[in-house]
């Protein structure tokens, strides 16, 4: 199958390219850039005028829900979200049923998601057994089987000698820890940022400092451990500064956040929206600005979806009751170009944050478009709006708290291997 | 975002929070609260205002004196009346609330009165009602309680009456209070000038200033020259933790005696929602004394729970009690 993307802007920030330029694709692999390869005949030519060409995004954190909870998600749909939201790769989270635990379920995932062949799936192993914070996992027969690093999900490490130790452990073989830091204790029970908002609410808070606290454990650690950190879902300034920090001293940290807290506040829980409970909590306009600022400036590495499909019965209770988590695979695009926009950024900024960015905290070989590389592409109109409603997304979560709103930029083609695997109804 | 209380002419739909309600609505319900007291006086202690209509008391927390004052007030409009504990029967058995209600809605119900653990869950329920129920929030996790700040309110209003020149206290464990919530925002509505709060500050909500309060963490301080003094309620299970460390050492640094409450005005009232902690929060011979106010207000409240659901069940109801009222 040899594919010829036509009259379509490129755009990849990883080679510095922005321009009009054509792309050749055969046996899965980019084989021309701007210059037609001799002998090249095309057998479909797919014209992206007025479109972007860019590397298949990739994301740091969704939950795909199998195994275990195939009642929220299952492999089948949320692949098919993620190749719809121009998604070719992403890092799934162990918090599934069982954990990814063991060598064997983690090969099992990475089978049944290479049979679909929708997206590129790395799974990150569990740290601990259980997510129990208490005992290591086999960290390198899980690398073997495919993770590509070590997370607790959203289960902290509370005894900080065991987390010594698994930055110890993992350092020894240069494994990377996804972390989210949060301390366990202060964050009990909370479900929003602790503020004004929350006293008003009668919501039990989550106070910003229970985020730094942890950063600062964490960080201090690994610069005795020499052990690579990757902080998921940074929420708070004081986060954003620690990081900043951290770097300058060169401690081996990168970080991420979410594409929700890009956008919105505690504020936007508004009348107890259970779409709005999400984790780690929405918070203050300040806070949100400093995420903005921080991702500009290098603070912060990425942009991740923290894709998490929740049912609707899950979401229909009081706030607190409801599950936390929102859709996110398929605004993660549209998302990341409102926060360039906002910052009267250039699209190939917001690009970079969800291709290349994500693919080196990854620690793969992916998030660009250059000739051998694998032809993961995805094809996006920046301009074209649509109205996020239940039926626009193929996540078979529909629980986000933007829906109804108009967002900016609609894929129109995803490419995985060479190989079509979204096509917008429209064309 | 739309105020999910009010009707697209601005009358009331539900009372879920005081927070957001104008301050005409709140001197509506007062005026029409006004009406009812006469009411548990007569020889028959009805009006028909309500007759026919089915209220439904939902009651996801268990509470006897809440349930019984809104009962009584349903009756006394002529109301039917049912009463379902779900914390003890279907909850347990494992059906959602929205189970519960579309249940009582298949039944015709017109107005449910509804406690829950949980903030928001009246919300919740309100968003999920047909158009033709009203929704009246008997408490809500730590958010809300409107009818009880409401009643305080009125009882206030009955012992002094120019609201613009009053300085209240709030006392005690504002955090985890739907009360004190729903207090501070029925105050500062009414335009009450000075609304304080005292409590240490494991009992205080972060950023609690920010609903108009001035902050004490000092009895002598907070109490001095206040015109009324609202005590709340110290949970049990609160007494000896991480909040504060024993029930004595609160009441000698927050509880009410006689010796503090000279610091108030010589005329101060003394309110509290109930049920009390005789020798925790409250001394007994201030809940006895003459300046306490607290069975008027449970008399009240009967008054204003009628005048809400007057309000919310009889189409537009301009504070008349129907007749002979």
């Amino acid at each position: 199958m040899k594919i010829h993307i036509k009259n379509g802007r490129l755009i990849d920030p990883k080679n510095k390219i922005d321009a009009q330029c054509d792309i050749y694709i055969a046996a899965g692999k980019i084989v021309g850039i701007g210059n037609k390869p001799v002998d090249f005949a095309a057998n479909q030519t797919i014209d992206a005028t007025d479109l972007v060409v860019s590397p298949g995004f990739i994301d740091l954190s969704a939950r795909l829900r199998e195994p275990g909870s195939e009642y929220n998600a299952t492999l089948v749909s949320e692949l098919n979200a993620a190749a719809a939201g121009g998604v070719t790769g992403l890092a799934c989270t162990p918090d599934t049923q069982p954990v990814l635990d063991e060598p064997g379920l983690v090969e099992m995932l990475k089978y049944r998601a290479k049979q679909l062949n929708l997206a590129h799936v790395y799974p990150l192993g569990a740290l601990t057994r259980q997510l129990e914070g208490k005992l290591l996992t086999e960290m390198c027969k899980l690398t073997e089987a495919g993770c590509v690093g070590f997370s607790q999900a959203d289960h902290a490490i509370i005894d900080t000698q065991v987390l010594w130790r698994a930055c110890e452990y993992a350092s020894t073989f240069g494994f990377t820890l996804f972390l989210r830091a949060e301390d366990d204790y202060l964050a009990k029970n909370g479900v929003a940022h602790d503020g004004e908002i929350a006293s008003r609410l009668g919501l039990k808070g989550i106070p910003a400092a229970a985020e730094g606290l942890a950063i600062a454990s964490i960080l201090r650690i690994a610069r005795e451990t020499n052990t690579k950190i990757h902080l998921c879902r940074l929420s708070t300034a004081e986060g954003v500064n620690l990081v900043r920090e951290a770097k300058k001293q060169g401690v081996q940290v990168t970080a991420d956040v979410s594409a929700q807290h890009l956008h919105l506040t505690d504020f936007d829980i508004g009348y107890f929206n259970a779409h709005a409970h999400i984790k780690p909590p929405l918070r203050s306009m300040r806070d949100k600005d400093a995420l903005c600022q921080g991702l500009k400036d290098g603070t912060i590495d990425a942009i991740c979806s923290d894709h998490t499909p929740v049912n609707d019965d899950a979401k229909l209770l009081p706030f607190a009751e409801s599950e936390a988590g929102a859709t996110g695979l398929e605004l993660l695009l549209p998302l990341a170009l409102k926060w360039a926009d906002n910052q009267k950024l250039d699209i190939a900024e917001a690009i970079a944050k969800i291709t290349y960015q994500p693919a080196k905290i990854l620690g793969i070989n992916s998030g660009h478009l250059s000739i051998g590389s694998d032809a993961d592409i995805a094809i996006f109109n920046p301009e074209q709006t649509w109205k996020v409603t239940p039926d626009q997304l193929k996540s078979q979560g529909k629980n986000t708290p933007f829906l109804g709103l108009e967002m900016a930029g609609k894929v129109q083609y995803t490419l995985l291997h060479g190989q079509i695997t979204y096509q917008d109804e429209s064309n | 975002m739309i105020n999910p209380q009010l009707d697209s002419n601005g009358n009331l739909k539900h009372l879920l929070t005081i927070e957001g309600l104008p301050k005409r609505i709140l001197n509506q319900i007062l005026d029409t609260a006004e009406t009812f007291v006469g009411v548990a006086e007569r020889d028959i202690k009805k009006v028909p205002l309500l007759r026919g209509k089915t209220v439904c008391n939902i009651f996801f927390e268990n509470s006897t004196r809440t349930r019984t004052t809104f009962e009584i007030a349903a009756k006394r409009l002529s109301a039917d009346v049912i009463n379902l504990n779900v914390g003890t029967s279907s909850q347990s058995k494992g059906e959602t609330i929205l189970d519960t209600v579309d249940n009582l809605i298949a039944m015709h119900a017109d107005m449910f009165v509804v406690r829950h653990n949980q903030s928001g869950a009246a919300h919740f329920i309100a968003q999920h009602v047909p158009d033709n129920i009203s929704v009246i929030n008997a408490g809500d996790g730590r958010h809300a309680h409107p009818t009880q700040g409401l009643l305080d309110v009125f009882t206030i209003r009955r012992y002094k009456p120019d609201m613009h020149n009053l300085r209240v206290a709030l006392v005690g464990d504002v955090l985890h209070s739907r009360v004190a919530r729903s207090e501070i925002h029925a105050l500062t509505t009414l335009g009450v000038p000075e609304v304080r709060v005292i409590a240490p500050k494991t009992l205080l909500p972060t950023d609690v200033e920010k609903l108009g309060v001035q902050v004490f963490h000092d009895m002598k301080a907070g109490l001095k020259d206040v015109d009324v003094i609202m005590m709340l309620r110290l949970q049990n299970e609160r007494m000896n933790g991480a909040m504060l460390p024993s029930a004595q050492e609160y009441f000698k640094t927050f509880g009410l005696t006689q010796e503090k409450l000279q610091l108030a005005k010589p005329d101060a009232i003394v309110m509290h929602p109930g049920p009390m902690n005789r020798g925790v929060e409250i001394d007994s011979c201030v809940a006895d004394g003459n300046q306490s106010v607290i069975l008027p207000q449970v008399t009240y409240g009967i008054a204003v729970r009628m005048a809400v659901m007057a309000i919310l069940g009889g189409g537009n109801s301009s504070g008349q009690a129907g007749s002979g009222a």
